[in-house]
């Protein structure tokens, strides 16, 4: 097996006397469809929040590995932007589209990252800065084609039913050219049909090269999808391993149904 | 169509002004005479006013809430016409040349006092235009703008002083100068947000406005810098009339450019940047815009607007001291801004006018200014909360693309 794109060790994130992450251990490699699954309240989101740099980790390491160069980063306490350079976008639990612009604009604004012109660009317009602009356009319209909302480009984000919501927001994470793709809850609150069109959207994603980390409650969705399972419960890595691993072991379920009083 | 209720409510409406009103419009006391007069009619009609008003206020909103409700199938149809006017290019350019040609003939045409008007409300328009990108487009609340203004102004007023520097030299220098202060004041205020930016910008705009009141080795103080010269023609001595119309064509030039260039901002990656970051600051971050970055800009270019109309203030009144540049200067440019439509160039140049004109051709009411900007600032919130022409977002069109000839 190649090397870890993302290898996290040791993870821990302090609340004041809280800790809402413990140890965490994970890797993840190229081409792969991980799940992080857990009961509410276990440190999914927060995990996620650590790694994009929304939040400092209060120890730990996570390192980045670009599949491509091979060139190595340490993540800890670098700014969400810098670390979204690196190759590692993300969509959020509750939707954060910019929702007052439009579908087009919305992709346009993830491919900020990629693109380069400033001040004397946007007021000369000259050619370098013209066909940029052409560029953004145009790979912001092969996206939104990707995840088919190409005939809703100048409606408002806003006005999006919620599965389209959602897909935009994959639409903008996939146009900051990710290699880790993470996802979190993108089938939440979505009815089946949505659920399997995205299904088969992360496929595709993932057929294209992007890795996938992912939170979801969404169990037929989880066991279906991914190659390998994380188990988080209480801000600990409970359980690891193939879906059908996961299900049978004895921690994993006592995590969600509860221990049994008689045994 | 109306039910009683509203009825009923409008008449407790104007009950509760009556007694509102009561010790203004009633009681009137004459302290020499020693005589109250009662004057009972006026309640009578702050009564019926209050009552009409609350009803024509109501009935707006009934009709609005049924215009909403039936004809949401015809949005392009109740696009506000001035948007028609404005996406249609055939429409556009005759207009734009028409303001045009008046703006060049306009000191022909009308007294140099009128001229003298025009010139403080072009100068208006730019410094609206520049605030309008720091909190039409960025989304961030300054509410110390004027003290940019002041940078511009006291820097030519104090380079020439001392040094004799020319008008044409100190423009630029003036307006990065208030750049410069701009970058200076967004660095401590990079991780505010909404009212306690605004607070934080207020404090910034007075403790500019104090630190020339005060340090008169600096700034000679409250009497200000006297003596400035007016900007020069290539060594030509203009007539004081002349001079008039040349600031005028300044800054007819000034908002031209102006215009030109937040136009091109608003459309490009930085604009859109912007926009972005009003919306949604972490989700902005987490698609790689750099936020200190995207925020310093803006704060820097707005600024750099205020201070270039600083310096043509400066060679416009020859003079400059603090009381120039209070609290009510960025009061009235952050109106102009809300009035007009937040991120809307045509309707900041629309909201700066009539902010500036009215008041000047209705002396008449110029007591009752303050009043009345008030009524108006209320008023619009209330009707047309999103400005007076709102900012239309560019559409993109995608049938020239090869990849979607295939749909």
């Amino acid at each position: 097996m190649s090397e870890a794109i993302l290898n996290v060790t040791n993870l821990t994130m302090n609340f004041g006397g809280i800790r809402a992450l413990d140890s965490v251990n994970i890797d993840i490699y190229p081409g792969e469809i991980v799940a992080l699954i857990g009961p509410n309240g276990a440190g999914k989101t927060t995990f996620f929040n650590c790694l994009t740099g929304i939040y400092t980790p209060s120890s730990g390491e996570i390192r980045l590995r670009n599949p491509e160069t091979g060139k190595e980063t340490r993540l800890n306490g670098m700014k969400p932007n810098r670390i979204t350079e690196k190759g590692m976008a993300r969509t959020f639990q509750n939707i954060r589209l910019f929702a007052n612009m439009s579908v087009l604009e919305n992709v346009m604004i993830g491919r900020h990252c990629r693109t380069h012109s400033l001040i004397f660009g946007a007021i000369f317009r000259n050619p370098a800065t013209r066909k940029e602009e052409r560029e953004i356009i145009d790979t912001s319209y092969k996206i939104l084609k990707k995840v088919k909302l190409h005939k809703q480009v100048n409606e408002q984000a806003k006005n999006l039913s919620y599965g389209a919501q959602r897909r935009l927001e994959i639409a903008r994470a996939l146009a900051t050219e990710p290699f880790l793709l993470l996802l979190d809850e993108p089938a939440a609150g979505m009815n089946p049909k949505e659920t399997e069109a995205l299904v088969s959207l992360i496929r595709l994603i993932c057929s294209e090269g992007h890795s996938i980390l992912l939170i979801e409650h969404d169990m037929k969705l989880v066991m279906s999808l991914s190659d390998r399972i994380f188990v988080m419960d209480y801000g600990k890595k409970i359980a690891q391993g193939t879906p059908e691993e996961v299900r049978s072991n004895p921690a994993v379920i006592k995590a969600y149904l509860g221990e049994d009083v008689d045994a | 169509m109306f039910p009683v209720n509203e009825l009923k409510r409008s008449l407790l409406v104007s009950i509760w002004f009556a007694f509102l009103t009561f010790p203004i419009m009633v009681i009137k006391v004459d302290p020499i005479e020693r005589i109250v007069t009662w004057r009972w009619d006026n309640m009578f009609f702050v009564a019926i006013g209050s009552f009409v008003l609350s009803i024509l206020v109501k009935v707006y909103f009934v009709r609005k809430e049924r215009r909403a409700g039936s004809k949401k199938a015809q949005t392009a149809l109740t696009e506000p016409f001035v948007h028609r006017i404005l996406r249609e290019p055939r429409f556009l350019y005759p207009l734009c040349l028409a303001c045009l040609a008046f703006a060049i003939l306009f000191p022909h045409l009308f007294s140099a006092y009128q001229t003298n008007i025009m010139t403080t409300a072009l100068m208006y328009v730019v410094l609206g235009l520049g605030l309008n990108i720091v909190v039409g487009v960025a989304g961030l609340l300054d509410l110390g703008y004027v003290a940019f203004y002041a940078v511009g102004a006291y820097s030519y007023a104090l380079l020439n002083m001392h040094f004799g520097l020319g008008f044409w030299i100190v423009l630029p220098i003036g307006g990065l100068l208030a750049a410069f202060v701009g970058v200076l004041l967004g660095f401590p205020v990079l991780r505010l947000r909404g009212d306690y930016l605004a607070i934080v910008t207020l404090g910034f705009g007075e403790i500019i406005r104090l630190i020339l009141e005060n340090w008169n080795d600096f700034s000679q103080g409250p009497s200000g810098i006297a003596n400035i010269s007016r900007p020069g023609l290539f060594g030509i001595d203009l007539s004081f009339s002349a001079s008039i119309n040349y600031i005028y064509y300044l800054v007819v030039g000034l908002v031209i450019f102006t215009i030109f260039v937040v136009n091109r901002l608003q459309s490009s990656r930085l604009g859109r940047a912007w926009l972005a970051l009003r919306e949604d600051e972490i989700a902005c971050q987490a698609m790689g815009i750099d936020k200190t970055r995207t925020k310093l800009i803006a704060f820097s270019l707005g600024a750099f607007w205020a201070g270039l109309v600083g310096v043509i203030f400066a060679a416009k009144t020859t003079f400059v001291n603090p009381a120039s540049f209070t609290f009510l200067e960025s009061a009235i440019i952050l109106s102009i801004v809300v009035l007009g439509g937040m991120g809307s160039i045509v309707g900041v140049i629309l909201g700066a006018l009539t902010l500036i004109l009215l008041p000047e051709y209705l002396r008449a009411l110029a007591e009752y200014r303050m009043l009345a900007f008030g009524g108006i600032l209320v008023v619009m919130m209330i009707f047309k909360p999103e400005g007076l022409i709102s900012n239309v977002r560019r559409s993109y069109q995608f049938k020239k693309l090869p990849s979607s000839e295939s749909e």
